[in-house]
């Protein structure tokens, strides 16, 4: 099995057995923001703490990417083999929504309101050969 | 306003394709169109401004007008850049800089979806975001489209009627990119781009160019009779909260958006309320945008467009008509000139010169808006 490695350092836990996405929280005012950021966009204090995110929430709304992105898309863009994705926010308990593919690319599948928990996905490999991993939400089973 | 701000001369290169015209010749013929309009010779002209998305350097564009010497400033707001140009103009004559000048917008975009280029890091993200096909702006529009009818009860054939309406006021518009009417059922046979919205629900990037000669409204007397006046024009950024294109995570709460910011502020110094508007052209990106933007705009509440819609309260003979001439659908979106056609097209109707789409009734009140990445917004109110 290839090695895998994360697409972006500092995205979500790694290597962890349960990773979670990675948001800072601001100490003056408890906003939260994803990915970390230093300086707050809401009150602009520098200096957040680093929060790991539950992994689950529910479906505040979605799409279906119908057809292959332009640059800088890395996914196969054939338009003849183009497999749609979803995407959606998922609105977790700590009051943020997050923005991620969706493992789910069927709209009959798919409705706001729905459980939906945090997965891994492989998205293609690296220069050096290894899987580039990514985060995606799935619905809960 | 505290001074009275006066368009005195309009002119528009036709949105579309236009194969082996630069954006630049197109922003010429635009401002050339203006001077000629506005009976104002280029040598009388104090300060210029000029955006483009596609053009590296729009201020090029004096050579080709003449090198007087003038100021000259470049803009760029994203889809806002029109509403830019005018109220630059603008507070440069409420200034004192300069008492008579011209904006000017052009454009000229590859087909397809505007790509929002290979380097995430000009827009503040990390790479991975775009490499894994988040960085879209359909996406976008269509989730906040499906938020917003999920929680308004709005319908998919409500969609539908917005891109009808338009595309039958492009077939009206001699200028028009796309002039062929299409009905329900062409619409809803399109492709799905984004699940709720089609091709047909969608604007295209198009080629074009726009511009207006503006004036104190002191030194419009000297050239004409019935000058457009500017009452108001307002621009706005996103608050923390707003929910935005290429946003990894927005916080889980409701705040204005910049255009209900911008309309709320435009009426305010106006001194007029939305009842009193004739005739709207809003950003319609796709149809989504225009029912919301309808609310954000005044024209109703949220939810309320379903009923206006299927009572056509919203064509050229209703009662708000909004985007008479067809809106980003049917001219598609050259983004450097678009906010400057919504301000063409309302001084056409204010001044009752716009043929086939002329409203039937009294006209003398206008009102455009502009919205786009990454979270602003532009109101202007006209008055004739």
């Amino acid at each position: 099995m290839a090695n895998q490695v994360p697409i972006e350092e500092g995205l979500f836990s790694w290597p962890a057995e349960r990773p979670q996405l990675i948001a800072s929280r601001c100490k003056a005012c408890d906003a939260l923001t994803f990915p970390r950021q230093d300086a707050c966009p809401h009150c602009t204090e520098r200096g957040g703490e680093e929060v790991l995110l539950s992994r689950s929430g529910t479906l505040w709304s979605w799409t279906i990417q119908r057809f292959p992105p332009p640059v800088p898309y890395t996914g196969p863009t054939d338009r003849e083999t183009f497999t749609p994705y979803g995407v959606g926010y998922v609105e977790l308990p700590e009051g943020i929504r997050v923005e991620g593919r969706l493992t789910e690319n069927d709209p009959s599948k798919l409705e706001i309101g729905m459980q939906m928990e945090l997965t891994f996905e492989t998205f293609g490999q690296d220069a050096s050969g290894n899987d580039v991993l990514t985060f995606a939400f799935r619905p809960c089973e | 306003m505290n001074q009275d701000i006066a368009i005195i001369g309009i002119g528009l290169h036709p949105f579309g394709r236009h194969e082996g015209v630069s954006a630049m010749q197109m922003g010429v013929d635009a401002a050339n169109q203006a001077l000629e309009d506005a009976g104002v010779d280029w040598k009388a002209i104090q300060f210029a401004c000029a955006g483009s998305l596609e053009v590296t350097q729009p201020d090029s564009i004096i050579k080709f007008l003449g090198l007087t010497g003038i100021p000259f400033t470049s803009i760029f707001n994203g889809c806002a850049t029109g509403g830019s140009l005018l109220l630059n103009a603008s507070h440069h004559i409420m200034s004192g800089a300069g008492e008579i000048g011209i904006a000017i917008g052009f454009d000229k975009h590859p087909k397809g979806a505007f790509s929002v280029g290979d380097d995430m890091a000009g827009l503040g993200l990390g790479q991975w975001y775009g490499e894994t096909g988040l960085a879209l702006n359909p996406q976008f529009f269509a989730m906040k489209t499906r938020r917003y009818m999920h929680d308004h009860g709005i319908t998919e054939d409500c969609l539908t009627r917005v891109a009808v309406k338009n595309f039958e006021n492009g077939s009206r518009n001699p200028a028009a990119w796309r002039r062929k009417a299409l009905d329900a059922e062409a619409i809803d046979n399109s492709p799905m781009v984004c699940d709720p919205l089609r091709q047909y629900h969608f604007c295209s990037p198009s080629e074009g160019a726009a511009a207006m000669v503006v004036c104190s409204a002191e030194v419009a007397r000297r050239y004409t009779t019935n000058p457009i006046l500017l009452k108001a024009d307002v621009f706005k950024t996103r608050l923390y909260g707003s929910f935005e294109t290429m946003s990894p995570s927005n916080p889980a709460e409701d705040v204005p958006s910049p255009t209900t910011q911008a309309s709320q502020a435009a009426y305010e110094i106006a001194g007029i309320g939305p009842q009193d508007v004739d005739v709207a052209q809003v950003q319609d990106t796709e149809a989504g945008h225009e029912i919301m933007h309808m609310a954000e705009n005044g024209f109703c509440k949220d939810g309320e467009q379903e009923a206006l819609l299927r009572d056509g309260a919203t064509k050229i003979g209703g009662r708000i008509p909004i985007n008479t001439d067809g809106g980003l659908m049917a001219n598609g979106e050259p983004i450097g000139a678009s906010g400057l056609r919504q301000v063409y097209e309302v001084c056409l109707q204010l001044r009752g010169q716009a043929g086939a789409r002329q409203i039937p009734k009294a006209v003398r009140t206008g009102y455009t808006q502009v919205y786009g990445f990454p979270g602003v917004s532009c109101v202007t109110i006209l008055s004739s």
